[in-house]
């Protein structure tokens, strides 16, 4: 396989146009230009096409209608111009239609800053749009995992035919790493979804997309993907368990913010502390069981680091701890990064100092 | 002699519009041409949101339901990815020429390989007859009451008119469609775009005036004379781009 040292954007839109995506609409905003830019000469190159958007609302749909002729879309963004794709997003989880959207994320609210941060979890978790819709959220910590995530991105967006998003702040973006990058996916024929637009199959039969339905139908819809997501947290949630066997104190953190976080955990050990780590991969679904099976006899307290204030994954932590311990959190935000004696300092405070 | 009857790219079932709303021939004389044209496997209709939507359920043939104004930004990504397909939008003024306008003047400027069909009836129609970007000056909604003011609301938008100063469309032409004449001009423009969106000349436009009998407040055949006394003197019908005869 080949390796080659690139930067987050361009990794994610290698890994995509491999993963098979041969539609990408976008619009200008930092810090995620890299991926329209690098879009912008590689889809052509594999006859895939390349639209830039008069803006964000456009851009997302351009790729519902991509989505409904089967071809794999790909949109991008950071949270602001996030916001403006709701509407989008909404229509995609309302039509059943199977689409990628990134999020390279910065400071927030507003206009907020274009410095990095972890500030759009309660958006991509839980409200991604109007009308009660989930999508599964991933959120890589290196740039090899955010290649392989979006590599097979697709396959989850068209099994469920449902949305998929990819998380990632503008650290991840912007640092170069060494990534090995997996062979182009050949999409046939057999691939062409028996719903979608496309007539390649010769079929007679006409086919509506369509975002509203009779209310007995969406109420059918609605309790068929409220199963869906239930089915996804039993087959599908990821998530990394760091040094959890004898731990003492538990470092929740994702994305960015957990490459940190480790780097304090592998200080404190030497130093001798019992502590370990959950990195979520998946942000929805949740890895819940990873918080609810911890030893409670053993833990004393669970530590959430993000890049983000006020923390925005504690309440899905604390419904997992269930007051079995302390639930404390740190972080830096609004485009501030965390950096490694901040970090450390402030777990050992709470692991040192017994707080 | 010809016979009557009912296109192919329709669905055996009567019209979801009201009585002697124009809305239900501007529909049919898309799907006549579609017909004609040999095109009701190959089409895509693009619906918006409105009484247009009604297409959603009539329409025999691949269709997709658009957000509200975004029916070009749809369009796009499908005749990107589809480019031998036929495709179309359908909209109503409230849709295009308001929360749509972004759209629909940027997908025009590129040059989209698509026709879009603007059914204007000056009327929020399927919300209840509110104040539309084409609303004439005087005519009354419910949310000009008394009549629109240009003084608060501004001047009834003229689409044909801000098409045609683009550089990238083929084709462009408003149909009054309270007149025979009119219908029948309209079903030339109709399969004149088709066929220029077929051959891959690029963005087409279609302007078809109708009418509102239930928000107008007015019976069928009143709303016909108002479009003569009041619509089609703001609005004048004719053909505003035409590319290929100029060239």
């Amino acid at each position: 396989m080949e390796k080659k040292f690139m930067k987050g954007c361009e990794a994610i839109a290698e890994a995509a146009v491999r993963g098979g995506c041969r539609f990408f609409a976008g619009y200008p905003i930092t810090p995620q230009n890299e991926i329209p830019e690098y879009l912008s000469w590689r889809l052509p190159q594999v006859g895939g096409a390349f639209v830039q958007g008069e803006s964000e609302v456009a851009s997302i749909n351009m790729v519902y209608g991509a989505a409904a002729t089967g071809k794999r879309a790909l949109t991008s963004s950071s949270g602001p111009g996030i916001s403006l794709k709701a509407e989008g997003i909404s229509y995609l989880a309302s039509a059943q239609l199977p689409a990628v959207i990134v999020n390279i994320s910065r400071g927030g609210p507003g206009l907020g800053s274009i410095q990095p941060a972890q500030s759009d979890y309660l958006q991509a978790t839980k409200a991604l749009g109007h009308g009660g819709f989930r999508a599964m959220v991933f959120a890589p910590a290196t740039l090899q995992e955010a290649v392989d995530l979006t590599y097979n991105a697709w396959e989850y967006a068209e099994r469920y035919r449902n949305p998929v998003m990819i998380l990632m702040d503008g650290c991840l973006g912007a640092i170069m790493e060494e990534v090995e990058f997996p062979e182009m996916k050949e999409l046939t024929a057999d691939n062409v979804k028996e719903w979608c637009l496309d007539r390649i199959d010769g079929r007679e039969d006409d086919h509506m997309i369509t975002p509203i339905l009779p209310e007995p139908l969406l109420e059918k819809l609605n309790i068929g993907k409220g199963m869906q997501y239930k089915m996804w947290e039993k087959l599908d949630t990821k998530v990394e368990e760091f040094m959890l066997e004898d731990a003492e104190y538990v470092v929740v953190a994702y994305g960015i913010a957990a490459r940190v976080a480790k780097e304090a955990v592998l200080r404190l050990r030497e130093e001798g502390c019992k502590i370990g780590m959950v990195r979520p991969i998946t942000l929805y679904p949740f890895p819940k069981a990873s918080l609810n099976n911890l030893d409670y006899t053993k833990v004393k307290g669970v530590i959430d680091i993000e890049m983000t204030i006020p923390a925005q994954m504690r309440e899905d932590i604390e419904l997992q701890v269930k007051d079995r311990c302390p639930v404390y959190e740190y972080g830096r935000s609004g485009g501030m990064l965390l950096d490694d004696d901040g970090v450390y300092e402030a777990i050992a405070k709470i692991v040192k100092g017994g707080e | 002699m010809a016979e009557y009857k009912r296109p192919q790219s329709l669905k055996p079932m009567a019209t979801p519009y009201c009585p002697g709303c124009l809305h239900a021939l501007a529909t049919r004389l898309v799907a006549d041409v579609i017909d004609e044209l040999q095109q009701s496997q190959n089409a895509i209709n693009v619906v918006s949101v409105g009484c247009s939507a009604l297409n959603l359920y009539t329409w025999k043939g691949d269709v997709i339901g658009a957000a509200h104004g975004r029916a070009p930004a749809v369009a796009t990504g499908i005749k990107r990815c589809l480019p031998d397909r036929l495709v179309f939008t359908y909209q109503g003024d409230g849709d295009l020429a308001a929360i749509g306008l972004a759209e629909i003047m940027s997908a025009a400027n590129r040059g989209e390989n698509f026709t879009v069909i603007f059914a204007n009836n000056q009327t929020y129609g399927m919300t209840g007859g509110q104040m539309a970007p084409t609303t004439l000056i005087g005519q009354k909604s419910t949310t000009t009451p008394f009549g629109r003011d240009p003084m608060t609301t501004g001047y009834p938008l003229k689409m044909c008119e801000l098409m045609a100063v683009l550089e990238a469309p083929v084709f462009v032409a408003r149909y009054a469609l309270n007149s025979p004449k009119g219908v029948m001009d309209a079903k030339k423009g109709i399969r004149k775009a088709f066929e220029l969106q077929m051959a891959g000349k690029g963005f087409t436009f279609i302007e078809l005036l109708t009418n509102c009998p239930t928000n107008w407040g007015m019976g069928p055949i009143d709303t016909l004379e108002y479009m003569n006394t009041n619509t089609i003197p703001y609005f004048k019908p004719g053909i505003y781009k035409d590319k290929e005869s100029e060239a």
